[in-house]
This record gives structure tokens, C-alpha cells and sequence, in this order.
């Protein structure tokens, strides 16, 4: 009986991840199982699965480290200042994460491009005839877009678990004589080890696999796994090879989740709201060092995305001769373009149709992944052997290439019973398999935090059983469902990999409609992917805020 | 209250998603893969919808490349009656895998000879276009630099780091420079050129996206280099999609002999279809002149049916080379992988 109750909450979502991830995954690598292509090559093969291997690593290992850097000065400051717009600022913070490559890479492009505001203004400033800093296609390009994307990783966990420190470590080392860098380098961050380790091993997770990152603004003389599963099967049609690659990929996702997971249960997990009062920024001290780490913060996380819109409201003048900022003018043309369909294309969507389709399928996700999240996750909020057994296999997801997945949806789900291919369920069913991940990691802390006495205590004083849930556990858990379902909901907007396999054309969502415009020449089109990037910014923001204010504060973690 | 107002939004887009279009009718549907660029105009459908009383519904599934592997991992399934846009670097893939049944369009009779590579027409030539380097017009005259005119002059100083093209290995477009450049030069000395190429200065980036408007300098992202590996038609883009009238294309295309690969897209009939009939009906469409007219403003290509009238931008400021390089898709076929990875390890590695 009790091993049923154990049992019962992983029914859902091991049919759902066995049905949506592992079967079509299986399905896709199985046809590559055919050792025979890669006779031919043994040694070839070795030579370029070491080679992306060490790629892959190394890139993964530097970003994860220079997103620590970054971010450790603003988990301090969020978790210790109190400022106006911290609320603001924390949720812009956010938004990167949910903001496809193709956005990313276009509003570092505007940025640091060879035309991006900031050669534009050197070139202006010092008569330069050529731009000076060369920033696309680099490794620096790899580095900084992954920092940009990962960094609000860093700012929550660690963040969170600073705030929730003892003060009273610090204040005894200060009575002892300590000065205050040694109490953060000898007693803060020694505490803080677990919630960084878990922020650094998620990272480099996230790193680890990156693909649109690496393809885009990195170029082709980088290649990860990710990327060369992708080369392999979608373009070589070389299954062996991508299956190969994807079993190695997959297996090392395992062993950091193994890791991660024991990490994580390090982490103590105390829903009492903040031990540490926040600081007011009263003292010139306190005045600059808030406005420097804003200003750095800033620049890092909110000037590549500021320039995308500034970008698409901007037109140079198309005569011959220089174009610099003096030929620049303002235009609202690149918008009011987007609702003229030039062509009479029987593609053409407008930009609100967009909007929908891709709203509709993250809100489907949200539901999909929280209705068979939520069980796993209360039944790991109170682990046994069984939980923490399958626990990292939760995980997998993350690291399974989506262009394969995609490829994996096509070949199992294209004819009865499952013939889904033209269900409008389809996209949201493989936004949910990449959205699990999160929404468990998400709900598990907040569900752990519940004393199981507050609702007895309901309980005793007379309240019937649902009123009591209702009344002691819907307060703590209905937030961190919302924060939970936020991931799922920021997951489907920004996927790209799996959406382009699988959405419909007459159906697309923002990423697809932005990628069609940058695929053909002209410069109308480019500021109407401008536009269309800009438009998907501030749906992303609006979603962020909106499921920021109902969070509970120090509920928010992975 | 703010939270209920939150859940009612959602209850009512879950319902909006579960809705929506589930009508039924006793029309048949025709359905067609193509890939991500396919482009056709809403009035000509309309219209060959009602003529035949048909739906047509289109599926895309990703670039060229990807687009042809769904329909050949769900080959025993098919999810589509047509196929469209099998190129001819893909066209002996597309062949061995046996998706196609053949069909003898009488549509055929007018299309120029060369652009018919499967004598057996399992696949069927619908449009074309030239893959050339494009430059920045106004970067020429101002640096009173010659524009290049050959393989052989890329390599030159003065053209130093002035190219930029797209991975073969990632990008139809990059393959096919790649593969002009094996016409020209041969199987055997090809990798020679690439490594002197690569010393002068080329730049190599993953996707056309990228290499048009973050290097290109007469794009609306005025990269550094003057030279990309484009289409022969993108100079009619920019004229098309100016953000104000242009006299004149800010770009041309570099079209002389041999410079160019001319890419000749495919329609067939795939395997298993439930609807030969209408399926041939289709195809038939695809070779008529007014879906040939329509081809060039959708998709910057070229119509095969000589009938089909060029719209005036096209015949403006497009171009076509004279003498494109060739090879067979035989040839492609056998050493597509083998090109690919050996310029791989020249040029990146």
C-alpha cells in the first residue's frame, strides 16, 4: 500500500516522458543503429567526437565561470539592497533566458555588430573608417551571450540562499576582528558553497548543450555535440554518427543530473521569509557601489536587448556614400509593415496572429508540464530510495538535441493510433518534455518548505480537509506553481529547434515568423525581424512581470 | 482577485487553443511537404482550390535539407502526397531512398532539357536560381577596386579578407559555392584553392542569415566584407524590400563563366499517396505558367517554363549566369559527405 502511494505520483509523468522524450528519442537513434555506416571510419569518428568533445567542455567550463563572476556581485546586491526598480531590474534580469538564439544573436549583432551602436558611436567620435572592435563570430561572442543568457541563474539560487544566511556567522567573525572581506570570503561564501555548486552545475548544464549560441554567434569553426548531432543528422543524413553523439551527449547530461541532484539536496531549504533585513542605500558608500554594480549589470543584460528595439524604430538613409549615425532617421515603417502582406503570400501571418500561436502553445505547455510536473514534484519535496533513483533522469530532457527530437516526433507519431503530426497539440507536447525539467526543479523547494503541522494544526481547529489545503497550502504552494509554470511558459515562447520540425507553416510562432524575415535579403525585411524580435521582448517582459508580482518572496529557486 | 483575473485569462486562451478550426467537409485534402523558403500567393491557391475543388494544405519542415529527411524517415508513413523542393544537390538522396513515384507530367514538353536530371521523373524541375557572389557596389567604386571576376582573383591581395561565405556543412548556399569551385578546379585540386583562400582572409560563418546581414556590407547590417556567397536574385531583393524607393540595387551578383552553381529545385510525387490523381493534377500546376509567373516575386527564383513571363524588377536588376558550373547529382551523390568533410578540416580546422 504504501509502496502504491510511493508509485502513484511518478504514473503521470513516466508515461508522459517515456511517450513524448524517451520513445521518439529511441526511435530517431535506433534507426542510426546501424554500426555499419561507421565502418568506414573509425578512427575519423573518434578523431571528431574527441575534438567536439574538448570544444565542448571548454566553452562550457569558461562560461560557466565568467557567469559566476558576473553574477555572484549581483546576488549580492539583490539579495541584500533594497532600491528602487529592484523589481524591475530583477525581472529584466529574467528575460533573457526565454529570448530565442536568433533574438540574441540579432541584438548583439545591433550592439556590438559591425554596425551595432557601439563601433557606430566609436566610428563617429574618432573618424574611424572601419569598426573597431570586431566582435561577432568570436569566442568572446560565445562567452558573453552565454553569460547574458545564464546569469539570472546565478542572481536567484545564490541570491536567494544569501539572503536567507544567518547573519549571525558574519556578526561573530566581526566581533572576533574579521574585517568584512574576510567575512564574505571566509564564512559567506564557504556557506554558500551548495547553492553556488547547484547554480554553477545547472549553468554548465545549459552551457554544455548549447546550440543556437555556438551556431550563430559563434560560426562554424566552433562545434559542440549539440551542434554536431545537429550537422550529422539533419544535414548528412548520418544517423550512426548523430546517434553516437547523441548517446554521448545524453550520457554526460546523466551524470552531471547525478551530481546536480546530490548538490541540490545540500542546499538547505528554509521558507522563513529573510533573516537579513534589507539594507536601505542610505550612504554615499552604499550609493555608489549600487549604482556601479547596476551600471555594469546593466550594460551586460539590458543594453543588447534595449538596442534590438532601438534598432527596429531606426532607418539609414539608403543614399550612396557614408552610412553613419548622421544618415540615420526614425521610422515606425519596419511595424507598420508587419501588417502588410507585400506578396499576397498564403504564408504571411500577421504579427498579432504570431502573438497568438505562440502564446496559445506556451500557455497548452504550462498546463501539459504542470499537470504531470506537479506530482513528481511534491513526491521529491519528501524523497525516498525511489525519488532519488530517477530523480536525475528528470533531467535528461535538458540534454537532448530538440532538432532531434523533433526528428524523433516525425518518425513515431505519424500514423494511428498517435497520428499527431496535424494535432495543434504537437508543438506544446515537445515544448512540455524541454519545460519538465524546470517546472519540477521549481516546485520541488517550495513544496519541501510546507510543514505537513500547519494543516493538521487547520486541521484540529475544525477545518474540513480541502478548505485546509486551501487555506495553509495553496497560499505557499499556488505561488510557486505560478513561478513554476512561468519556466514552462518562457521555455515554449523562446524554442526554436523543435518548433521549426514541427509547427505548422499557416501556425507559427514569434521565433519562426522573426527567422523568415532574416532569411531573405532586403533591408525592409531585416527591420521587420527587427520589429517582430522587439514585439516578442516585450510579450516575454509583460509575462515575466506580471507572474513576478505573485511570487513568494525567497520561494523563487530552480 | 488579481490572481483570479490571471487564471481566467489563461481558461479562456486554453479554450481558444482547444477550439479553433475543426471543420468538416466532404472536400478532399492534398497535402504538401516543402521546405522553410517556400512561398506561393494566397489568390492562386485560392483559386486552384475552388477549380479543382480541393484543399491544398502545406506543410514545411525546416531548410532543404532537413525538409527531405522528414519525408524520408516517415517514408513508410507518408505524411504528404507532394514534395516540394529536392534540389539538385540533394537529388540523387532523395532518388536512392525511393520516396517518389514517377510521373510523366505533359507539362515536361516545354522545360529546357537541361534542367531535366531524373530521366525516369520521379522528380520534376520547377524553378531555378543561380548561387553567385554578390558585392557592395558603392565599397568598389570607392576603393577604386576592381570587382573579381574569377576563382583565381580571390585569391589576390588586394581582395584580402574581403569575402564572406556560408558553411558548407550548414548552409545549401556555402555548398553550393563549394561545389562550384569543384567543377572549376577538379576532385583533385580543389582543397589546394581552399587552403589559399582561407590564407587570404575568407571568412566562414554558420548560416546565410548571418553572412548577409551581419558581415555583408551593402545589407542593412554593413558588416566588414564587401563579398558574400548569395543568390544571383538577391540584388532584386534589395531593390523590392527597400526601405525607400531605390533607382538602383545597392549590390550586383559576380556571374562570370563558371563562378556560379546553378541550384534547380524538384517537385514528385511521393510514394503511398492516397490521391495520385490529384496529386498529378497538382504537379501539373506547378509547370503551368501561372504558377511559374508567381515563382519569381515569392521565392527570388527562377520559373523553368520559358512561357512564364519575368516581372520587371527581375528583369532589372536579377541576373543569371551564362555559364553556370555544373556537376552531375550522380557526382554530388558520391562525394557530397567526403567534399563537405575534407574542406571542413582545410578551411576550420
Amino acid at each position: 500500500m504504501v509502496q502504491m502511494r510511493r508509485t502513484l505520483p511518478w504514473l503521470g509523468a513516466s508515461f508522459f516522458l517515456l511517450l513524448f522524450f524517451f520513445y521518439p528519442l529511441i526511435r530517431i537513434l535506433g534507426m542510426g543503429l546501424d554500426w555499419s555506416g561507421l565502418k568506414d571510419g573509425w578512427n575519423q569518428v573518434a578523431r571528431l567526437a574527441g575534438m567536439t568533445l574538448w570544444f565542448t567542455f571548454y566553452q562550457a567550463i569558461l562560461s560557466t565561470l565568467l557567469t559566476l563572476i558576473a553574477g555572484l556581485p549581483g546576488a549580492y546586491l539583490f539579495a541584500h539592497y533594497d532600491f528602487r526598480g529592484k523589481k524591475l531590474f530583477k525581472s529584466l534580469t529574467a528575460v533573457p533566458f526565454m529570448l530565442p538564439t536568433v533574438v540574441v544573436a540579432a541584438g548583439f549583432n545591433a550592439l556590438l555588430g559591425p554596425q551595432g551602436w557601439v563601433n557606430g558611436i566609436l566610428m563617429n567620435l574618432f573618424h574611424l573608417d572601419h569598426a573597431p572592435i570586431l566582435f561577432m563570430n568570436t569566442l568572446g561572442a560565445i562567452l558573453l551571450a552565454h553569460v547574458f543568457y545564464n546569469i539570472t541563474i546565478v542572481f536567484r539560487l545564490v541570491g536567494n540562499a544569501w539572503m536567507r544566511l544567518d547573519p549571525q556567522h558574519g556578526q561573530a567573525a566581526r566581533m572576533m576582528g574579521a574585517k568584512p572581506w574576510e567575512v564574505y570570503w571566509k564564512v559567506s561564501l564557504p556557506l554558500l558553497r551548495p547553492a553556488i555548486m547547484a547554480a554553477a552545475l545547472l549553468v554548465f548544464l545549459f552551457d554544455f548543450t548549447s546550440f543556437g549560441v555556438i551556431l550563430l554567434l559563434g560560426g562554424p569553426q566552433f562545434s559542440t555535440l549539440e551542434v554536431e548531432i545537429f550537422i550529422q543528422s539533419v544535414q548528412m543524413l548520418n544517423l550512426p554518427l548523430a546517434a553516437l553523439l547523441s548517446i554521448i551527449q545524453i550520457l554526460f547530461t546523466l551524470a552531471f543530473s547525478v551530481f546536480y541532484s546530490r548538490v541540490v539536496a545540500k542546499v538547505e531549504v528554509v521558507n522563513k521569509p529573510s533573516s537579513n533585513p534589507m539594507r536601505k542605500v542610505n550612504t554615499w558608500r552604499a550609493r555608489l557601489m549600487v549604482a556601479i554594480l547596476l551600471i555594469l549589470l546593466g550594460s551586460l543584460i539590458i543594453l543588447p536587448m534595449v538596442s534590438l528595439p532601438l534598432r527596429s524604430i531606426v532607418r539609414f538613409d539608403p543614399a550612396m556614400g557614408e552610412r553613419t549615425l548622421q544618415t540615420a532617421s526614425l521610422t515606425l515603417d519596419h511595424y507598420k509593415e508587419l501588417f502588410i502582406n507585400r506578396n499576397g503570400s498564403l504564408f504571411y501571418v500577421a504579427p498579432i496572429e504570431a502573438v497568438r500561436n505562440s502564446l496559445r502553445y506556451a500557455v497548452l505547455t504550462v498546463l501539459i508540464s504542470l499537470v504531470f510536473g506537479f506530482p513528481v514534484a511534491s513526491a521529491l519535496a519528501r524523497p525516498g530510495r525511489l525519488e532519488r533513483s530517477l530523480d536525475p533522469f528528470l533531467m535528461l530532457p535538458l540534454g537532448a538535441s530538440a532538432v532531434t527530437l523533433g526528428l524523433g516526433y516525425i518518425v513515431s507519431f505519424n500514423q494511428p493510433p498517435l497520428n499527431l503530426l496535424t494535432s495543434p497539440w504537437l508543438v506544446p507536447l515537445a515544448h512540455s518534455t524541454i519545460a519538465m525539467p524546470f517546472v519540477i526543479r521549481s516546485l520541488q523547494p517550495a513544496l519541501a518548505a510546507i510543514p505537513d503541522n500547519y494543516r493538521e494544526a487547520a486541521a484540529v481547529l475544525g477545518a474540513p480537509p480541502l478548505r485546509a489545503w486551501f487555506a495553509v497550502n495553496w497560499p505557499l504552494v499556488g505561488r510557486a506553481t505560478l513561478a513554476a509554470g512561468t519556466f514552462a511558459f518562457t521555455v515554449s515562447l523562446g524554442e526554436f529547434g523543435a518548433t521549426s520540425i514541427l509547427a505548422r507553416p499557416e501556425n507559427p510562432t514569434l521565433p519562426l515568423a522573426i527567422y523568415r524575415f532574416l532569411s531573405q535579403p532586403g533591408a525592409l525585411n531585416y527591420g521587420q525581424a527587427m520589429a517582430m524580435a522587439s514585439l516578442l521582448m516585450l510579450v516575454a517582459t509583460v509575462a515575466i512581470m506580471l507572474i513576478e508580482r505573485m511570487r513568494l518572496p525567497g520561494s523563487g529557486s530552480f | 482577485m488579481k490572481r483570479t483575473l490571471f487564471i481566467a485569462v489563461i481558461i479562456v486562451l486554453f479554450v481558444s487553443a482547444c477550439g479553433g478550426n475543426q471543420q468538416r467537409s466532404n472536400t478532399p485534402i492534398l497535402t504538401i511537404m516543402t521546405h522553410d523558403s517556400f512561398e506561393i500567393s494566397a489568390e492562386l491557391v485560392a483559386n486552384y482550390e475552388a477549380e479543382h475543388n480541393v484543399k491544398l494544405v502545406f506543410i514545411k519542415s525546416g531548410d532543404t535539407g532537413a525538409a527531405l529527411n522528414k519525408a524520408i524517415l516517415s517514408k513508410n508513413a507518408p505524411l504528404a502526397d507532394v514534395f516540394y523542393g529536392v534540389d539538385n544537390t540533394f537529388l540523387s538522396r532523395a532518388l536512392e531512398a525511393g520516396i517518389f513515384e514517377s510521373y510523366q507530367s505533359p507539362g515536361l514538353a516545354l522545360i529546357p532539357e537541361e534542367m531535366r536530371l531524373d530521366p525516369d521523373n520521379y522528380l520534376l524541375p520547377v524553378d531555378y536560381g543561380d548561387v553567385c557572389i554578390n558585392y557592395d557596389k558603392e565599397y568598389f567604386i570607392k576603393n577604386q577596386l576592381r570587382v573579381p571576376q574569377s576563382f583565381e582573383d580571390l585569391i589576390k591581395p588586394e581582395y584580402k579578407g574581403l569575402l564572406v561565405m556560408e558553411n558548407p556543412a550548414t548552409s545549401s548556399p556555402g555548398l553550393a559555392f563549394l561545389l562550384a569551385s569543384i567543377s572549376h578546379f577538379g576532385d583533385q585540386n580543389y582543397l589546394d584553392y581552399w587552403g589559399e583562400l582561407r590564407d587570404n582572409g575568407m571568412v566562414v560563418v554558420g548560416d546565410w542569415s548571418t553572412a548577409y546581414y551581419t558581415n555583408f556590407s551593402a545589407s542593412s547590417g554593413h558588416g566588414p566584407q564587401p563579398l558574400i556567397v548569395s543568390y544571383a536574385s538577391s540584388p532584386a531583393a534589395e531593390v523590392i524590400y527597400a526601405e525607400t524607393k531605390l533607382s538602383d540595387a545597392p549590390t550586383g551578383s559576380i556571374i562570370s563563366a563558371g563562378t556560379c552553381f546553378r541550384q534547380i529545385e524538384f517537385a514528385g510525387i511521393l510514394k503511398g499517396t492516397g490521391h495520385r490523381q490529384l496529386a498529378e493534377d497538382f504537379v501539373d500546376f506547378l509547370l503551368g505558367v501561372q504558377f511559374q509567373e508567381d515563382v519569381p516575386m515569392q521565392m527570388f527564383v527562377y520559373p523553368v517554363n520559358p512561357q512564364a513571363e519575368l516581372p520587371s524588377e527581375f528583369v532589372k536588376y536579377a541576373q543569371l549566369a551564362e555559364q553556370p558550373a555544373s556537376l552531375t547529382p550522380s557526382d554530388i551523390a558520391r562525394n557530397r559527405d567526403k567534399w563537405i568533410t575534407d574542406w571542413v578540416e582545410v578551411v576550420l580546422h
